[in-house]
């Protein structure tokens, strides 16, 4: 006892040492001050020639300088700067000005004047321009100051005129930057004054003030250098980024600069004209050589149609994004994008795509057979012929087929954007899009395949079309056929041929790729709900049902089988009448898909037949809510329970888990919050039937051997607090803190345990010094919740805080038995949505009989398809886990590249891991599972995402881990010795 | 195929500030024609040949162009500074070797590398079929080749070559077939832009034509698409795959007939890539021959081919065929579907002639036409749905099989055309390698929509071209200071700015000094030119008033001029003398005499009108 109360004394008394140990960094930082800048100081007044005082500079930039002594450098850096002769010196000195001024917490205004000294002697163009550079730094570390804005500004005015490029640059980025964006109306609603930041000066300094930036820069997109002219279009659009309403005066302007010799300069005046065209979408602008006059958006979205063939693939892909933000253009332009008027020898010509829409309308489909279909019809009128497109003619045609593949890309992307808000655009850019599924480059493919299920809402497939896009179907790229599986699932077809079409090459497939057999499932499934009404004539065939003969009963195991019935089965829901064309076996393959893929087969309502039991307990629509209604009732008659100790409490929670793990399963939208509820009662439980232990009661020698049960208890009580912090998504703050709650008890439940096993205080000191610690920063973390806990354990336990500190650890084993046994049981508010974190491996499916045999100590590379939900950041979180027979596993992390996002909330991970061993005398089975790694410490900081300590979280204090999610998959594989 | 029409491009440009002129020469087949390439170009003095092709129509002397129009009898060389190719095609270099060896050339030849690789080939190919099976004589030899090639210097895309001191010649990418080049020919300050064959929208091999703003004098394009614009490549290629893998799902056999290069090796990547992505087994088997040898080039030539062949190339070149392999003559009875490229493209002979009787009886088989027949050959027969052929010894073929056609042509249609004029932004254009009819709608489109000259030269026809320009002079040192001490804002690159000086014309040079040096270089005495002018003016002062009453009026007036009054009774305003004197007569009416310099004309001749007009009368006389 005595030495335990010396410790807490020595422990107080060693905390009370540290606080001058922590200031002692601070005075330390004011002692190096004098001696860093005097260093320097004697370093440049060593150097003899400017190579060496380069030298010394460059060694001082790499060095920190300490917030309090940055004035007293510039102060010395300066000093020497008006010594120094040699340009590079002096460019180097202002660079290092402008990096010192960006130090934390370091005012810069205090050594604004000396810099602008500065400009009054310096005569190389180089280094003006990096002092410049350096006042833009300083003047973005204090952008209230009015007064230091204006300064600035004057400045840069006054060397506009400068005849070096690199200086001009500089002024009309300053300008752009910190030129005045505050009108005078919007501040005192006077607009007398042009300026307001500079009330000292206008007029007398060269008229800075009376001139606005905008004016003053919109001056310089004539200059004679591109470069220049390209900064000036750049600081105007920082100048609209700040929220200045740019005249619309510069229109024409940014439109000849469309025309610019330079790559740079066109790309600029591209984002320019859209700015305006954003600003001023509606005013009109005249037609050049013509009366007509259009819209300002029309305008310019014809002007930047134009770009989309411009010479420098930089700019076409400027242009080409650049149309898809253009939603407000009217769509008689938007339509001419896809126009492109064809001919041969002066005749006009259809298009493909016109022919094929012509030969769909006659009802003649295919051929292209005959010979000279294509021939050119009627004769051209040569006048009428516009070949260089004026306007937005044929933009996206020329976009579609370009060279490059970025430009290819945008285009697609922009298309996407305009068709969502157009639906006839839509309709119209429906072949071309399809045309892209035929692309060299595999990403303009996918992207066009995502594009089309985009709009595909607001479309139908004409049976050629579905023609085509069923064709990419035979790709050998996964990706590619699953976002075609996915497109599918939303595209609507017009016929039943289109129906058989889909299904027939689906089928080619699945047999000729047999691992796409889910999402072939799934795409039929969609095709089948969309369409009822064109499946149903086809249902005998696809049946193959005949009015007078019984035919063989097809294969159950067949997939090409299953998909049949899928689409039947789907398409069967809201279409009664088809129930009658099954046959018997259908029935019974219709019980047996249900029960067996129930999330792909729909509950029908079947005549003469009891359907069953699981079936009829939640149909219709209101089966969501009555479930919701006894989760809730559930959680209530819990929450009847005041203390854990009271009779019938174990079995009301042993009936409840039960209850909801049930509905879990029987409610998928719900499994989430019943899962989470039932681990979180199960938690209790454990605690209840820990505490109930005869071994409480017994004396501290006899329990050694009789604590298996409650030790057990406790662990797991650990493990699944981990689960439901980390397994769960959509966990707000206060579902968060009971989590806690039940890890602190089950953390005091095991402190108990050690108490009464172990002999000696010794080992017990640390551990009760830590759980003390814990339960601090539990108060921590959840003030806010504290009220809500007040009955609970935590409660209790810090209503006697100012004791516990004190105690020594036999006292607070006590306390804490006492608490445990008396405290309240917390009841589990459910957030709104809760989802439970799930993983499936499809690939491997663990049925292979065949070994993978290769040879020991050399790796090889298994194949892992994976789908994950609800899981946040996979690409952290989510590892793979191989464990050997023989008890030794790995612990692989996949690439980021190998997650790819299907959908909201979901994710696919698609890799290898590669497995090595060595050799085994016959094949065994390996086991392949995904694992969720938690640390506590990315909690804290999304509990905390507001506080500025955010960065200083303690790493000691996290606890990392990682939790098995998804059922793990066994491997046969065979490492065979090497033949020598 | 076209004839060849010939431009001269003669240069003008003398020494004095005339405006030059650039001539152009349609010298054969390559005017409103297409057939064989051949123009001469004379630009500032120095005279260029662009391409030199053959005519495959004809077996005679009109074959090659007609070099006689340049020199009647020796060499070419003293007349021509440079030979260019654009590319490896006969009808833009089949009549080189006849060219350099036969007629007599030894000046350099220009072509990239590529062309040069795969030119020798296709020469010798040519030779070989004309002489060894024709049996021709009097036609150039293997050897002939190598001498014409030794001779030709390789060019690199947008290098600058210094042909000589004042020739320079810069090579763009131009698309068509592999190492097609489009080449900017500059002397001085004119340039010329000659661009071959090329296409602006890119393909499966190729990518597309590409030229900076260099805005020449006169652009040459081709124009053998001038009256078609064509439907997005996308479509075509769509189109062939479906029908190959159509009926090659259906288990038939598949014939293409192409020519060894160019649009076969677009074919081979797309059918590769399909095969590829689509995980097909049906063997494709390239009938053999140069094939192999161009093939070879191909992988080499990563450079000048796509974007998506150059980048992936260092996992695979797409050259390397994985699926596509030589031909053998026994392939052709096996059974089950497979595709066949085999030469020649028109089905006249050869071996794509004997796979297609084999297969012409059976209806699920395919011929897919890539290209243009000739009349006359069994594929502008099928062409035309001949369903009964007639073959040697009396027998009859009859067609099954389906008959496809499908274009594939790498020229540029009317809109990549006038693509390119937008890109260049030349000042003149001049169209040959088309027919003329549709030449003339491209014309009045081009003058339309660009406000420029157009010119459409038939074979033999001269064009010739004026241009503007530039002419650089030296400037002396002592001009440039005194122009510079006399104030006036610093020059401005972009802003013209007037100064007085002596030009000076000697020894081919221009030089521009001040009067002074002009004179003491010439030995000439410099002669003073003044002009004296006498004012009335009613005044009623005595002569020194009116004459300070002036002084104080000018004064006023020219503000910013150093104004004398001299003590000997005249005024100076700058060097300008005025003097007053009075008649005896009438003592009102002074007569105010004026001198100035023809230097300070203008000055002078403002004073005189401004004195014409009297003195206010508010003026104090001192």
């Amino acid at each position: 006892m005595a030495a335990h109360l010396k410790k807490r004394v020595y422990e107080e008394f060693s905390k009370v040492v540290q606080l001058p140990q922590e200031e002692a960094p601070a005075k330390k930082l004011r002692l190096t001050k004098p001696s860093k800048s005097a260093a320097l100081h004697i370093d440049l007044c060593k150097a003899s020639n400017p190579t060496d005082a380069l030298q010394y500079l460059l060694h001082f930039a790499r060095s920190s300088v300490e917030a309090e002594s940055v004035e007293g450098v510039v102060r010395i850096l300066l000093e020497h700067y008006y010594k120094e002769q040699d340009n590079s010196v002096r460019l180097k000195i202002a660079s290092l000005i402008g990096l010192l001024s960006k130090t934390q917490n370091f005012n810069p205004e205090s050594i604004l004047d000396d810099t602008l000294n500065t400009f009054n002697t310096e005569k190389s163009h180089q280094v003006l321009a990096q002092l410049l550079d350096t006042l833009l730094v300083i003047g973005t570390q204090l952008p209230e100051s009015l007064i230091v804005r204006h300064r600035l500004i004057e400045v840069a005015y006054k060397h506009l005129s400068d005849t070096y490029f690199g200086v001009r640059n500089k002024c009309l980025q300053l300008l752009g930057c910190l030129g005045n964006v505050d009108t005078p109306l919007n501040k005192d609603g006077q607009g007398l004054v042009p300026a307001v930041i500079g009330g000292s000066a206008p007029g007398v300094s060269g008229g800075v003030c009376v001139r606005d930036a905008q004016s003053l820069i919109s001056d310089y997109f004539a200059d004679q250098d591109p470069r220049v002219r390209t900064a000036a279009i750049k600081a105007m659009l920082q100048l609209h980024e700040r929220g200045l309403k740019i005249q619309q005066t510069i229109y024409d302007q940014a439109c000849q600069l469309l025309c610019d010799d330079y790559e740079q300069v066109r790309s600029a005046a591209v984002q320019m004209v859209w700015v305006l065209s954003q600003l001023y979408p509606e005013s009109i602008v005249p037609i050049p050589s013509s009366n007509e006059q259009v819209r300002l958006v029309d305008d310019s979205f014809g002007k930047i149609s134009h770009m989309v063939s411009d010479g420098s693939w930089v700019v076409r892909v400027q242009a080409a994004k650049t149309l898809g933000n253009m939603l407000q253009v009217s769509p008689h332009f938007l339509e001419q994008t896809l126009d492109k008027k064809l001919m041969s020898d002066l005749r006009r010509k259809r298009t493909a795509h016109e022919r094929a829409k012509e030969l769909y309308a006659s009802g003649e489909f295919s051929s292209g057979r005959k010979w000279a279909d294509d021939a050119p019809k009627e004769k051209v009128d040569t006048s009428a012929v516009n070949l260089i497109a004026s306007g937005a003619c044929g933009a996206f045609v020329h976009g579609l087929e370009d060279e490059m593949y970025e430009v290819r890309i945008a285009a697609v992307d922009a298309l996407s954007a305009l068709a969502q808000s157009s639906a006839s655009f839509a309709e119209k850019c429906l072949d071309f899009l399809v045309d892209m599924f035929n692309d060299e480059i595999e990403e303009v493919r996918l992207q066009s395949i995502h594009v089309l299920r985009q709009i595909s809402t607001n479309i139908t497939l004409r049976e050629d079309q579905l023609d085509t896009v069923l064709a990419v179907l035979e790709d050998s790229s996964r990706d590619i056929r699953e976002a075609l599986h996915e497109l599918l699932c939303f595209t609507n077809v017009s016929t039943k041929e289109c129906i058989q079409l889909a299904l027939l090459e689906l089928l080619k497939n699945l047999t000729k790729y047999p691992t796409d057999r889910n999402s072939v499932w799934k795409c039929l499934k969609f095709l089948g709900c969309r369409h009822p009404t064109l499946v149903l004539p086809l249902v005998p065939e696809l049946l193959s049902t005949h009015p007078y003969f019984h035919t063989p009963e097809p294969d159950m195991d067949d997939p090409a089988y299953i998909a049949v019935l899928v689409l039947v089965f789907n398409a069967a829901q809201s279409c009664p009448t088809m129930t009658a064309l099954f046959s018997d076996h259908t029935f019974r393959h219709y019980t047996y898909l249900r029960d067996s893929l129930s999330h792909l087969v729909p509950p029908l309502r079947l005549p003469g037949r009891t359907q069953a039991p699981g079936v009829s307990g939640i149909e219709g629509s209101g089966s969501v809510e009555s479930a919701q209604l006894f989760l809730q009732q559930s959680l209530s008659r819990i929450s009847t329970i005041h203390n854990l100790q009271d009779p019938g409490a174990q079995d009301l929670l042993n009936f409840t888990i039960r209850d909801l793990q049930r509905l879990g399963e029987l409610q998928t939208e719900l499994a989430g919050a019943a899962d989470f509820s039932a681990t979180y009662l199960r938690c209790q439980l454990l605690l209840t039937k820990a505490l109930q232990e005869k071994l409480w009661t017994m004396a501290v020698p006899l329990c050694l051997k009789h604590n298996a049960m409650a030790t057990a208890a406790a662990k797991q009580m650990l493990e699944e607090t981990y689960k439901l912090e980390f397994l769960y998504s959509g966990l707000e703050n206060r579902q968060v803190a009971t989590i806690h709650h039940v890890r602190l008890q089950a953390k005091a439940l095991q402190l108990v345990l050690t108490a009464r096993t172990r002999r000696g205080v010794e080992p017990l000191i640390s551990v009760c010094e830590k759980f003390l610690q814990e339960v601090e920063s539990f108060q921590r973390l959840f003030v806010v919740e504290l009220p809500h806990l007040q009955e609970s354990f935590v409660g209790k336990l810090l209503d006697l805080s100012p004791k516990l500190s004190a105690c020594k650890p036999g006292e607070l084993v006590k306390i804490l038995q006492t608490t445990l046994r008396q405290s309240g049981f917390l009841n589990l508010q459910l957030p709104k949505q809760v989802q439970r974190a799930s993983a499936t491996i499809i690939e491997p499916t663990g049925e292979s009989d065949n070994p993978l045999r290769f040879t020991s100590g050399l790796v090889v590379a298994l194949d892992i398809d994976a789908t994950l939900e609800h899981v946040q950041d996979p690409h952290n979180t989510v590892k793979v886990q191989v464990l050997y027979p023989d008890g030794q596993y790995h612990v692989i992390q996949p690439k980021p590249g190998d997650f790819r996002s299907p959908g909201p909330h979901r994710h696919r991970l698609i890799t290898q891991v590669y497995l090595s061993h060595s050799a085994w005398t016959e094949a065994c089975q390996i086991e392949v599972r995904l694992l969720l790694a938690y640390s506590s410490s990315r909690l804290c900081k999304a509990v905390w995402s507001d506080s500025s300590t955010e960065g200083l979280q303690p790493a000691e204090g996290a606890t990392e881990g990682t939790i098995p999610f998804g059922k793990p998959v066994k491997v046969f594989i065979m490492p065979k010795p090497a033949r020598r | 195929m076209a004839r060849v029409p010939k431009v001269l491009l003669r240069g003008l440009l003398g020494l004095a500030v005339t405006p030059g002129a650039v001539t152009l020469d349609v010298l054969e087949g390559a005017g409103q024609d297409v057939g064989r390439s051949c123009i001469l170009v004379s630009i500032g003095g120095k005279n260029i040949m662009l391409d030199c092709g053959m005519h495959m129509g004809f077996n005679d002397d009109r074959r090659f162009p007609d070099f006689s129009y340049i020199t009647q009898q020796g060499r070419l060389t003293e007349f021509l500074d440079c030979v260019i190719i654009s590319h490896f095609h006969l009808d833009h270099c089949g009549a080189l070797p006849y060219m350099s060896e036969m007629v007599g050339y030894d000046g350099p030849i220009y072509m990239t590398h590529p062309t040069k690789a795969i030119c020798p080939i296709l020469l010798e190919d040519f030779r070989k079929i004309t002489v060894d099976k024709k049996g021709e004589t009097n036609f150039f030899t293997s050897q002939m080749i190598k001498d014409c090639m030794k001779k030709v210097v390789p060019l690199n895309l947008h290098q600058t070559v210094q042909v000589d001191d004042e020739l320079e010649i810069k090579a763009y990418y131009a698309g068509h077939v592999l190492g097609a080049a489009m080449v900017q020919i500059k002397v001085g300050s004119e340039s010329v832009v000659y661009t071959g064959d090329y296409n602006m929208t890119p393909d499966r091999h190729l990518g597309a034509a590409w030229i900076d703003k260099c805005r020449p004098d006169i652009l040459i394009s081709e124009s053998t698409y001038a009256t078609t614009i064509r439907d997005s490549k996308r479509c075509r290629e769509r189109d062939f795959l479906k029908k190959v893998h159509e009926t090659v799902e259906r288990g038939g056999k598949v014939l293409i007939p192409v020519f060894a290069l160019g649009r076969a090796q677009e074919l081979c990547i797309l059918l590769e890539t399909f095969w590829e992505r689509m995980n097909m087994k049906a063997p494709i088997y390239f009938s053999t021959g140069l094939t192999e040898k161009a093939n070879h080039y191909y992988k080499l030539f990563i450079t000048w081919t796509n974007q998506k062949i150059r980048k992936t190339f260092v996992q695979r070149n797409m050259f390397e065929f994985k699926h596509i392999k030589a031909f053998d003559r026994s392939y052709a009875d096996n059974p089950g579907p497979m595709v066949v490229f085999a030469t020649p493209g028109m089905l006249h002979a050869g071996q794509s002639l004997q796979i297609f009787k084999k297969w012409a009886g059976n209806e699920k088989n395919m011929i897919i036409m890539p290209g243009y027949c000739v009349q006359g050959t069994i594929g502008h027969k099928i062409l035309n749905g001949q369903k009964k052929l007639e073959m040697e010894n009396r027998q009859t073929l009859e067609v099954k099989l389906q008959v496809e056609y499908m274009s594939f042509s790498a020229h540029a249609d009317a809109k990549g055309i006038m693509q390119l004029i937008r890109m260049a932004e030349p000042r003149n254009m001049l169209l040959v390698h088309g027919e003329a009819k549709k030449m003339e709608f491209l014309k009045d489109k081009i003058e339309q929509e660009f406000t420029i000259n157009c010119f459409m030269p038939a074979n033999g026809e001269t064009t010739t071209v004026i241009t503007n320009p530039s002419v650089p002079v030296d400037i002396s040192l002592n001009l440039l200071k005194r122009e510079m001490a006399l104030g006036g804002p610093l020059p401005d690159p972009k802003k013209p700015r007037t100064m007085h000086g002596t030009l000076i014309m000697k020894d081919n040079s221009l030089r521009l000094v001040t009067p002074e040096q002009a004179l003491k270089e010439l030995g000439l005495n410099e002669h003073q030119l003044r002009f004296t002018c006498r004012v009335q003016l009613q005044d009623p002062h005595s002569d020194p008033d009116t004459l300070s009453r002036i002084y104080t009026h000018l004064k006023s007036v020219l503000k910013g001029y150093t104004i004398q009054h001299l003590p000997d009774g005249t005024v100076m305003v700058e060097s300008i003398v005025i003097k007053v004197s009075s008649s005896a007569e009438e003592p009102n009416t002074k007569v105010l005499l004026l001198s100035w310099s023809y230097q300070d004309e203008d000055l002078g001749s403002f004073l005189s009108t401004l004195l014409k007009k009297g003195l206010p009368s508010g003026l104090s006389s001192m």
